[in-house]
């Protein structure tokens, strides 16, 4: 595998950390807040994250294929 | 029920089917088996990628830590015409890098993966079997070779001083991942359908067991397994049917249960330790397929408020209409595409991990020189408490990955479904979500 397509990759990986990392933040914060929420809270969470992790799993097969 | 029932068998047989063509599995990962993880063939440097590759792949044998058993093959070789069917066991393999050495029918077993000899001599089609290498060798080479700017890798072995290249069975990726459509096809039961049989047998057995208690023991506590299961089933229900589905959660969620309780089931069986650790819902095509189920039943149950949505936007200027469709057409394909991925990369990914955890060991047995042994006790016992913590891990998202594959499943099936909330009929279903 190229070294660009790992940079690619990477870049991906940053993204969706952030991306996740603001929706579990968030999530604890509503949860704090919230605490007989829970339930809805975490299964939109696991959710809005699927979706984010998403983005970034196409990112990484596309570094796949073109390294 | 009658829906769920077609999906039933849709998704089992045509997993059942296309898991052993399978698409991307880097079966071939060059299994210079000297480089493997036992340390008897320390001369040559351990690879913890090729190990890696290695035990993700699927295989011709069924691997657990203590014994190799012997699988069916049903080989159809494109240019004879010819349809071969033995136990893999007549490939005499040993040890679990499943070396095969003897020649059957023109194929070999290379490192577990049945591969078709390229230029077979006539004998090696004529005998039954011919042996290429003594118990406990490694007959197997490989060398890189660049074809139109992509690397691939050549199997060969060296027989009576001539040298034999192998033939990788077809795959579905048309070369992308190193495949392709070749001269075989292998339709053998595979160590992944085997696990994917045995899981649906417990399955069916367990599913069975727990309908006919809710018959024979109407009206009480559920008990035993049954009471196991039913928090698993009305979780499902409660959290993923009935908030996305509306009024028709009925008719959808046998189809939710099946796609979640075959995943987890999957999931968890591969995650047994040393009971060959077969990852199934790691294979592309398993999820191929589960994808390809959960797009056929999201669209055909699409009405016309979600396809006016998709082909031409109501609300919208004509001129954004002409991006917006390209783009939400896209989306419908692409939903089920991050299905397939999503599930492949976790589970692929914690299978991996794990391998690469224990690997440690023997990198740092390699770096240590003359120190080695000493090194690698020590770093055994990191590494032991690094793969058993992303073992725990891996338990959660066995259960997160089935979860998730359902929940978007059914997010998809409530776009799919939903009447809209601007038409303003029937309102008693928009309350739910």
């Amino acid at each position: 595998m190229g070294s660009l397509a790992g940079i690619g990759m990477g870049l991906a990986v940053i993204g969706a950390g952030i991306g996740i990392g603001n929706i579990g933040a968030k999530a604890m914060e509503a949860i704090a807040r919230q605490p007989e929420a829970v339930g809805d809270i975490r299964a939109n969470m696991i959710l809005t994250a699927a979706l984010v992790e998403g983005a970034a799993l196409i990112a990484i097969v596309m570094a796949f294929l073109a390294g | 029920m009658k829906l769920s029932k077609i999906f039933f068998a849709l998704v089992f047989g045509a997993a059942m089917l296309f898991s052993n063509i399978s698409i991307a599995q880097h079966d071939n990962d060059g299994h210079d088996h000297a480089t493997h993880e036992d340390g008897a063939h320390s001369a040559k440097k351990f690879s913890a990628k090729e190990t890696a590759f290695h035990h993700i792949a699927d295989a011709n044998i069924y691997s657990t830590g203590w014994m190799n058993f012997p699988l069916p093959c049903f080989l159809y070789d494109k240019d004879r015409g010819k349809l071969s069917m033995f136990l893999s066991n007549k490939f005499h393999y040993h040890g679990h890098h499943g070396d095969g050495s003897e020649i059957v029918d023109g194929y070999v077993l290379n490192g577990g993966t049945v591969m078709k000899i390229a230029n077979p001599s006539p004998e090696m089609l004529s005998e039954d079997h011919i042996s290429i290498a003594s118990k406990d060798t490694h007959p197997f080479k490989f060398e890189k070779v660049t074809v139109g700017g992509k690397e691939n890798e050549v199997s060969y072995f060296m027989h009576n001083g001539k040298r034999y290249d192998l033939i990788k069975k077809t795959t579905l990726d048309a070369g992308v991942f190193g495949g392709g459509l070749t001269s075989f096809y292998d339709f053998s039961i595979t160590k992944n359908v085997a696990s994917m049989i045995l899981v649906c047998l417990f399955m069916m057995f367990a599913f069975f067991s727990i309908a006919k208690k809710y018959k024979t023991r109407d009206g009480k506590a559920p008990s035993g397994l049954q009471a196991f299961m039913e928090p698993i089933i009305v979780f499902i229900q409660d959290e993923v049917a009935k908030p996305f589905l509306g009024n028709s959660w009925k008719k959808f969620l046998p189809f939710l249960l099946t796609i979640f309780f075959f995943i987890l089931g999957l999931n968890l069986f591969g995650q047994i330790p040393f009971l060959g650790g077969s990852n199934v819902t790691g294979n592309l095509s398993v999820t191929f397929v589960l994808a390809i189920a959960a797009f056929f039943v999201v669209n055909l149950s699409g009405n016309r408020h979600y396809w006016e949505h998709i082909v031409w936007m109501p609300g919208v200027p004509a001129a954004l209409k002409l991006i917006l469709t390209p783009v939400e057409l896209l989306g419908v394909i692409i939903k089920p595409i991050t299905l397939m991925l999503r599930l492949f990369a976790n589970i692929t990914a914690g299978h991996m991990v794990m391998v690469i955890f224990v690997s440690l060991i023997f990198i740092a047995k390699d770096m240590g020189g003359d120190n080695g042994v000493a090194i690698a006790w020590g770093t055994s016992l990191a590494s032991i408490l690094l793969t058993m913590f992303m073992m725990s891990i891996e338990l959660l998202v066995a259960f997160i990955q089935a979860f998730v594959f359902t929940i978007l499943t059914a997010a998809y099936l409530n776009a799919a479904i939903d009447e809209g909330h601007d038409h303003d009929h029937d309102d008693a279903h928009a309350t739910a979500h």
